[in-house]
């Protein structure tokens, strides 16, 4: 009965009700859209808040501190060798070419090379500076030198840069870079034959670059000329350089340039060159006085796979120098009487070199070096004993190596020289490392 | 007969000298990645001359301070690069050898873009045992298209600073990628809602950015070290990782080589998915971003 009543009262009120819960339930699925459509419209202004507080409160100024977190930029490099000649390296000669500088072959055995310090900023907008140390063993004394401290303009204008003090001079290619980022453990023979290695002085420095779209460089250096080759004592300006280079890119993969250069020193006083000591007497300089010039032509092409150097690349490198000098040359510690020669220079070289990254930490290279003179003056005995005199040889030297570079901070590199810069023939060695520590500037081309 | 030529000529230098002052009329931006180049063209319209010094099939971080590019710095009005130490290895050298005063650290003609925003990843610890590390955080902010408008802003504005004399311009083309832009998010963030959690697999942390965007998860680098190429040692663990729980995509920059990751794809199945990582050849940012999105979407997971 009560189950009856109940049946009858739910039907009821469900036929009664019937309309008005199908338009309820229309009212809430619209309330429901409108109150999605309001959700949906504060979650995207909740967004954008969070859009806009993001920006704003982290939205730091000076993430990049220009060049280096560090200030000044303080890099440190350590090299060392094990290097085994076939010849006694204290014996090296290069017949046709005074030596000095830093030329010869180094030490046999383990030994640390160039451990070179170097710090570099912008001194403010206006100035650049750089300061680089090398300390390096010489002969049983350790000795700190002074590579390079120099302060450059930045941005003067009009393409023009002025840089001042000690620095690589620009003549050649190899030389504007620093040894530890040379592709060979050691400096091709002839930039040890002119200038021992490598032309640093103190001076001032102007280049120009054209606004042109290839890339065209003119500068000029005026220096002391009181380190070698200029090695004289004149006051100053001692020597001067003049140099242009030009270069571009075919397409995205190939990149070169090409230089000129001319480096003079026209009063040159007593620049002695590595000297011969007889029977435990004192050991007899040469010593040159005159005027000297040096011409030099290079040529660097580099190819990149996709512009990408990093994985794979290849570069050639070709140098050619040539020297006049004009003068005389004196025996120091000689005689009595002083034994004297006139002398006339002409000495040239180059090398050519290829290197191959062949792999993203793999790099292997190739290089040959040629050198010849014919140089003359009054007294052949003093020129020979000079070590001006070529003996009838020509330099030359053929050196491979392989490179692995686990990081851009390390290397370690397997160096084979075949050297015939004087009659006997040498066979050389290198096992070296080089690493940089700390920051680490960029390279130039 | 001779007089005629020297006219000639002399008419001919007056047209060049005509053209080189209307060129001049133009700013020249040196844009160090194409993403930068884009957006200069895209705000810059006909007021600006773009060169880019890289393309997207080049690694940003190792770039050689070509004669080139130094003698694009030497023209250049503007220069718009990332910053955060990306071209610390051959922006200095550049700059420095250029001798354009407009350009250097501190002129209004030096625009670094991510100093227009926040990083991620900034190191606690600088220390090079921990690979190729920029101290100021992950540079590679292109991937952010939220950055990339702040960004935007700010490179407008500095148009109108350096080129006051187009800053209708400027600002009309600032305003009108912001309205396409900020649609273009909508429309990005949409297609990826099903990427959302996703894990995947990256060959250099240079995605960092988009994965906080679109909430992508990153299980594991190829790379051991940022910096260093991946080795057997190193993958092989992957491998027994990734092989227990694989993720969805393996993401590839056009510019590296991806020899490691065709291993893993081949032996895990994970699909490779290399994205283009700067806009190609005269792409706009717009379009670049599309193609990088569709390319991630139309990846079965």
């Amino acid at each position: 009965m009560r189950k009856a009543l109940l049946m009858i009262a739910v039907t009821a009120a469900a036929t009664c009700n019937l309309k008005p819960v199908v338009a309820e339930t229309k009212v809430a699925e619209t309330e429901l859209e409108a109150i999605e459509q309001q959700l949906e419209a504060l979650k995207i202004e909740h967004e954008k808040r969070i859009q806009v507080l993001e920006g704003s409160s982290l939205n730091s100024n000076g993430n990049s501190k220009g060049q280096s977190s560090f200030n000044p930029a303080i890099s440190l490099i350590l090299d060392g060798r094990y290097a085994s000649f076939d010849n006694d390296p204290e014996e090296y000669e290069l017949p046709g070419f005074a030596l000095g500088g830093e030329a010869g072959l180094g030490e046999k055995g383990f030994s640390v090379g160039h451990t070179e310090l170097m710090m570099s900023a912008n001194v403010d907008d206006k100035f650049f500076g750089r300061m680089t140390v090398a300390i390096a063993e010489h002969e049983g004394s350790t000795e700190v030198e002074l590579e390079e401290a120099f302060i450059q303009t930045l941005g003067l204008g009009h393409g023009l840069t002025i840089k001042a003090g000690r620095f690589l001079s620009e003549i050649g290619y190899l030389n504007t870079q620093h040894a530890h980022s040379w592709d060979f453990a050691d400096a091709p023979l002839i930039y040890r034959g002119l200038f021992g290695n490598q032309l640093i002085d103190d001076g001032v420095q102007l280049t120009y670059v054209v606004p042109v779209d290839l890339f065209l460089q003119v500068g000029a250096e005026a220096s002391s000329g009181s380190r070698f080759p200029a090695g004289g004592t004149s006051d100053g300006v001692g020597a001067w350089t003049v140099f242009a280079d030009v270069g571009g890119d075919l397409g995205i993969e190939h990149s070169w340039q090409l230089g000129l250069s001319h480096w003079q020193a026209d009063d040159v006083e007593g620049r002695a060159s590595g000297g011969h000591a007889h029977g435990g007497g004192d050991v007899e300089t040469p010593s040159f006085d005159g005027d000297s010039k040096i011409n030099a032509l290079d040529l660097v092409y580099k190819w990149a796979p996709n512009g990408n150097p990093k994985n794979t690349n290849f570069k050639l490198q070709f140098e050619y120098f040539s020297r006049q000098e004009n003068g005389g040359i004196t025996m120091l510690n000689s005689g009595p009487p002083l034994e004297t020669s006139s002398y006339d220079g002409d000495q040239n070289g180059w090398y050519l070199q290829a290197t191959y990254r062949f792999k993203p930490q793999w790099q292997t290279g190739l290089r040959y070096d040629r050198l010849s003179s014919n140089n003359t003056g009054s007294d052949s005995d003093v020129l020979a004993e000079a070590g001006l005199d070529d003996e009838g040889h020509t330099p030359e030297r053929i050196s491979v190596m392989v490179e692995w570079v686990p990081s851009e901070f390390s290397r370690i590199r397997l160096q084979y020289n075949r050297d015939d810069s004087y009659e006997e023939t040498d066979n050389q060695l290198f096992l070296q490392y080089t690493m940089s520590l700390g920051s680490h500037g960029a390279h130039s081309f | 007969m001779f007089n005629q030529r020297i006219k000639k000529y002399s008419f001919g230098v007056l047209l060049w000298l005509l053209y080189a002052n209307v060129a001049h009329a133009q700013i020249d931006i040196f844009a160090c990645e194409p993403e930068w180049a884009a957006l200069s063209r895209t705000l810059g319209g006909d007021a600006v001359k773009v060169y880019s010094a890289t393309t997207a099939q080049q690694d940003p971080h190792h770039i050689q301070a070509r004669p080139s590019l130094i003698a694009k710095v030497r023209r250049a009005d503007l220069l718009v690069c990332t910053g955060a130490e990306l071209e610390i290895g051959w922006l200095p050298l550049l700059l420095r050898k250029s001798g354009n005063g407009k350009v250097q650290p501190g002129q209004e003609g030096h625009f670094l873009a991510a100093d227009q925003v926040s990083l991620l990843e900034k190191p606690a610890v600088l220390d090079r045992s921990l690979g190729d590390i920029h101290a100021s955080g992950n540079p590679h902010i292109q991937f952010d298209p939220r950055r990339i408008l702040q960004i935007a802003s700010a490179l407008g504005n500095r148009l109108i600073i350096v080129d006051p004399a187009n800053s209708e311009l400027y600002q009309k083309n600032l305003q009108g990628f912001t309205e396409q832009w900020q649609q273009a998010i909508a429309r990005w963030e949409q297609s990826a809602h099903p990427l959302h959690g996703k894990p995947i697999v990256v060959s250099h942390n240079n995605w960092i950015y988009m994965e906080q965007w679109l909430g992508l998860k990153k299980v594991a680098v190829l790379e051991p070290k940022p910096g260093i190429p991946p080795n057997s040692t190193h993958l092989s663990k992957l491998l027994t990782r990734l092989k227990k729980s694989p993720a969805d995509m393996i993401l590839v920059a056009s510019y590296q080589n991806d020899k490691s990751a065709r291993w893993l794809s081949q032996k895990t199945g994970m699909p490779i998915v290399k994205l283009a990582f700067g806009p190609i050849k005269n792409q706009t940012l717009i379009q670049w971003f599309d193609q990088i999105m569709s390319l991630l979407v139309s990846n079965p997971p």
